[in-house]
């Protein structure tokens, strides 16, 4: 997973680049709770682009950090979900409560 | 008439989480003899992979144990068996509905057997509290037919 912090925004963008099963979630998940507790961002971004693979284990991690995120009144999104990801997230009924967005719509990507 | 067993393997492993990727591309790779689709092949590594690690963090939970991957190869059909000697499942009919789990605290979803009912075409699950589990799991793999 690579870390994208992007200071004025206060966004952290996690771009993830694993198979996302139960063993490299649990790799993810304590990385992730460590940036954004660094961190602490306004929006966190999961960027599914290098995902070719996924489980159920991909929806717990989602899950996870939209709560802790949502709990200090930051927001979460997914970018770049592709049809084989999105079919196990519809299951789950999370694309009802996080958005998906096309791209990160800020103008500085460094 | 009696269905005809093209192939078969079997594989086993420690239940250590860094198999499951292990098990999924060997039953994939092995599935291929079938000539299935992208979309078929996904379907079975995303079963086999949410099997598996049910076997590792319910099955065998903290402890370590051996987990058990067969497969059967028919004639556009392949069946696929994962089973444990773990703790087994109290309550099948609860642990197989939709966001189910007693793994919350490990952010399990709940959602690993209705994923497998969904991508493969059957599912059965036979259990015995200390004894271990044993899911079947059938899916057809469509011939391209072509037409002249």
């Amino acid at each position: 997973m690579n870390v994208k912090h992007f200071m004025e925004d206060r966004l952290l963008v996690f771009e993830i680049t694993e198979e996302l099963d139960h063993h490299a979630c649990e790799i993810i998940r304590r990385r992730a709770d460590y940036e954004i507790q660094r961190f602490m961002p306004k929006r966190v971004v999961f960027d599914f682009n290098r995902v070719v693979f996924m489980d159920s284990a991909g929806i717990g991690l989602v899950i996870g950090r939209y709560k802790t995120v949502n709990g200090f009144g930051g927001k979460l999104e997914m970018m770049n979900v592709k049809d084989n990801l999105r079919r196990v997230f519809e299951m789950s009924g999370i694309l009802k409560m996080i958005p998906v967005i096309d791209s990160l719509e800020k103008e500085k990507i460094s | 008439m009696e269905k005809q067993v093209k192939n078969e393997m079997k594989i086993e492993f420690l239940s250590k989480s860094a198999n499951e990727a292990f098990a999924r591309i060997s039953v994939a790779a092995f599935a291929s003899q079938l000539d299935p689709t992208i979309e078929e092949i996904a379907d079975i590594k995303t079963a086999v992979s949410e099997a598996v690690t049910n076997s590792i963090i319910h099955g065998y939970a903290s402890t370590e144990g051996i987990v058990k991957v067969k497969a059967r190869l028919y004639e556009g059909e392949i069946e696929i068996e994962v089973s444990d000697n773990g703790a087994g499942i109290e309550n099948i009919e609860e642990a197989r509905e939709p966001l189910y789990t007693t793994k919350g605290n490990l952010e399990r979803s709940g959602m690993g057997f209705t994923i497998m009912e969904n991508f493969m075409d059957d599912l059965s699950v036979e259990s015995i509290v200390g004894l271990g589990t044993k899911i079947v799991m059938t899916k057809k793999i469509k011939k391209e037919t072509t037409t002249y």
